[in-house]
């Protein structure tokens, strides 16, 4: 097992989830993502910060093979998920994506009551025996999700008539129902008002504890709060990849001063 | 106006802008006009296009309303035993024997009676026996043998019966048949009209709704008051049924194979470009089609339903495609991603979630389809449709391939009619077929709110 290899940085102590190396990500012709090493450790908040285009979103896609929708989009490299590449032939990437949850940019709940929301993704897994063990999960997840008190009396009602910001905690919640590993976040915050940031923002940091989180965000504020480690993403290149506290204090590469001190991007 | 720019503080004269805004410059003038032309452009085609409509619907329902209203004549007929069963054995095969001829002498016979009831005479008209018998509908005979043989037990009874009064009685109440015009009509005579009045005001003659016009099957040509819609509404009533059960699974299946499985290529464009192309051909294509294909190749029955519901399922199907895959392409993509992201198989989020909100769109597509189909003509007369048919087709199964007719070839067929009376009958049935098709545009209106309520 790659994890039991001791890690090279010293202040990594916790175990690695994603190992990627030699990433490749083309669009047609377009080469997207270029040589992209990086490891993502579990119950760690890793930021994936960069200018617009700059292939952030393309990488976190590619870790639960969402990309696979896109007819023209080729990843090579490897990229392995405990050791095991998700790219492999004999991968499912439907039984990877149960394991690597996602949560997109725009709260995207499905047109249907809240509880249904939520039960839907154990429902297909299989993970309730029966209504009582669902109500459990369903119950849990909208806790975890931190929406619970607000919606409890509610459930039957449609998840699309809740504010922006409660969608996207249903929309966390639904992602954590079916006991994902990891969790894929692209740019969660950017339709939501500070308010509903800011409780997002504190959800992700009570998910540190069980989860591998991986965030893209725009806003470098954001990625400072939230996250142990940063990577910076330029052009389709990883830049910097490092403690999020050294990347915005003392950054190695001078398109990420640049970037993160306003001049590009 | 001019108080108000006189009033108002001045204003700067240099720049792009010079001048009050309290003054509109040409430029804005003439843009204002073009807005007010196009404004009236387009009222008047709104206008044009419901003053057609009206007109259209004047006209039908002028033409068409009195077929659903006929004149009929009430005698009571003596069931002559003599006539109908000589050996009054009341044996159902003997009394089946007796055509329709051996009960026209009845009915003359009750004519006769009726008109001594009224304490009126044929001679004050100056009309036969044969005249009188001539005003009710070559139909009675057949009505009465019906009657006859169904209840064999009332030979030798006195039965009132209710017969239908012929075309041109009923269309001296309904206009269409004047004194004037009948002295030059050698099928009536001013003096059956005379005699009409007579009996109307004696109450033997009434004019009333016909239910024989919706249930009844097609009549020939010298008996267009026994004419009815009723084998034309189960001819398309079964094709319907076949369409339905066809065009729907077939076409959605195919849209969703389609939109969501297949990959682009050049086979899926070309597939694509062709199911266009077919939205477009012209319906009597598909009637040939179907001619060589169901009747001559395969072998099915002509004039049958099913071969009319098989050609116009192949008519329907691109619409349905089109449609179906129109609003599969409107269920937002990110609905797709929330279902793939939570591990569901391409499959799933199919079924699950992007066919329930695609659903209001499929069925109104599917449900204009079907009204398309409901009044295409030329297909079906290609496959034999056209046909005289007296004969109901039986109930489905077996009747998906026994002869049947259909509204819009129905409506055809009586307009090729000479009698004016089937005039009536076509715009009547007319009226039945847009009544038919404003019901299931109706529907569609009803289940896509239904549906699209629920999210």
């Amino acid at each position: 097992m790659n994890d039991m290899r001791p890690v090279e940085r010293s202040v990594d102590t916790k175990e690695i989830k994603f190992e990627c190396s030699d990433v490749q990500v083309y669009y047609g012709a377009t080469h997207a993502i270029k040589d992209v090493n990086v490891t993502l450790e579990d119950k760690t908040v890793t930021a994936f910060i960069g200018p617009s285009g700059c292939g952030k979103s393309t990488f976190l896609r590619c870790l639960n093979r969402m990309n696979d929708t896109i007819d023209i989009c080729r990843v090579t490299g490897n990229l392995l998920l405990d050791g095991e590449d998700i790219y492999d032939k004999r991968v499912d990437p439907v039984q990877l994506r149960a394991k690597v949850g996602m949560v997109f940019q725009k709260p995207n709940p499905f047109p249907k009551s809240i509880y249904d929301n939520i039960a839907y993704g154990p429902r297909i897994h299989g993970l309730a025996k029966n209504k009582a063990e669902l109500d459990e999960i369903v119950e849990k997840s909208l806790r975890r999700g931190a929406i619970w008190d607000e919606v409890k009396d509610r459930l039957d009602a449609p998840g699309t008539g809740l504010s922006g910001g409660q969608q996207q905690r249903l929309c966390i919640a639904r992602a954590i129902a079916t006991e994902p590993e990891v969790l894929l976040m692209d740019e969660p915050c950017s339709a939501l008002d500070p308010i509903a940031t800011a409780q997002v923002e504190e959800l992700i940091d009570e998910l540190r504890e069980n989860y591998s989180v991986v965030i893209v965000t725009h806003s470098m504020q954001q990625a400072a709060r939230v996250s142990q480690k940063t990577a910076f993403f330029h052009l389709g290149n990883l830049v910097e990849f490092g403690e999020t506290g050294k990347i915005f204090t003392n950054p190695r590469d001078p398109r990420t001063e640049s970037y993160i001190t306003g001049r590009i991007g | 106006m001019t108080d108000a720019t006189a009033n108002a503080a001045p204003a700067p004269k240099q720049g792009k802008h010079a001048g009050s805004l309290f003054d509109a410059d040409a430029r804005t003038k003439k843009r204002n006009a073009a807005e007010t032309r196009f404004r009236a452009y387009g009222l008047t085609a709104v206008g044009i296009g419901v003053a057609a409509l009206i007109m259209l619907m004047t006209s039908i329902l002028g033409q068409g309303l009195p077929a659903f209203n006929q004149t009929f004549i009430t005698l009571d007929v003596y069931l002559d035993e003599a006539k109908l069963d000589k050996n009054g054995t009341r044996d159902i095969e003997a009394i089946k024997k007796v055509s329709t001829f051996g009960y026209a002498p009845l009915i003359k016979n009750a004519m006769a009676a009726k008109v001594d009831e009224l304490g009126i005479s044929f001679e004050t008209f100056g009309v036969s026996g044969k005249d009188a018998e001539a005003m009710i509908s070559k139909e009675a005979a057949a009505q009465l043998r019906r009657f006859v043989i169904a209840h064999p037990d009332r030979i030798g009874d006195t039965v009132e019966f209710e017969f239908l009064a012929s075309g041109r009685i009923d269309g001296y109440y309904k206009g269409r048949v004047s004194m004037e015009s009948a002295e030059k009509d050698s099928n009536v005579t001013p003096g059956q009209l005379q005699l009409a009045d007579a009996l109307k005001e004696g109450g033997a003659l009434s004019t009333h709704f016909n239910w024989g016009f919706i249930t009844m099957a097609d009549a020939s040509e010298n008996r267009p008051e026994a004419a009815g819609i009723g084998v034309a509404m189960l001819g398309s009533l079964y094709m319907m049924i076949i369409v339905l059960c066809l065009a729907l699974p077939i076409g959605v299946a195919a849209s969703i194979y389609l939109e969501e499985f297949a990959p682009k290529n050049w086979i899926t464009d070309l597939i694509e470009v062709n199911i266009s192309n077919l939205a477009a051909v012209p319906s009597i294509v598909f009637g040939i089609l179907g001619l060589a294909i169901f009747i001559n190749y395969a072998g099915l029955p002509q004039s049958a339903p099913v071969v009319g519901g098989l050609v116009l399922t192949l008519m329907t199907l691109p619409t349905i495609i089109i449609s179906t895959r129109a609003s599969l392409k409107s269920v937002p993509p990110s609905i797709r991603d929330a279902a793939l992201g939570v591990g569901a198989s391409k499959m799933q989020s199919v079924f699950h979630h992007v066919l329930p909100l695609a659903a209001p769109g499929i069925l109104t597509g599917t449900i204009i389809g079907l009204a398309q189909a409901l009044g295409e003509t030329a297909p079906l007369m290609l496959i034999g449709m056209v046909a005289f048919v007296r004969e109901f087709p039986s109930a489905p199964p077996e009747g998906f391939f026994d002869p049947a007719s259909a509204l819009p070839v129905q409506v055809y067929n009586w307009t090729t009619r000479a009698d004016p009376a089937f005039v009536e009958r076509a715009s009547g049935a007319i009226i039945v077929l847009l009544i038919f098709l404003l019901c299931m545009n109706f529907l569609a209106i009803v289940l896509r709110r239904r549906f699209e309520r629920r999210w």
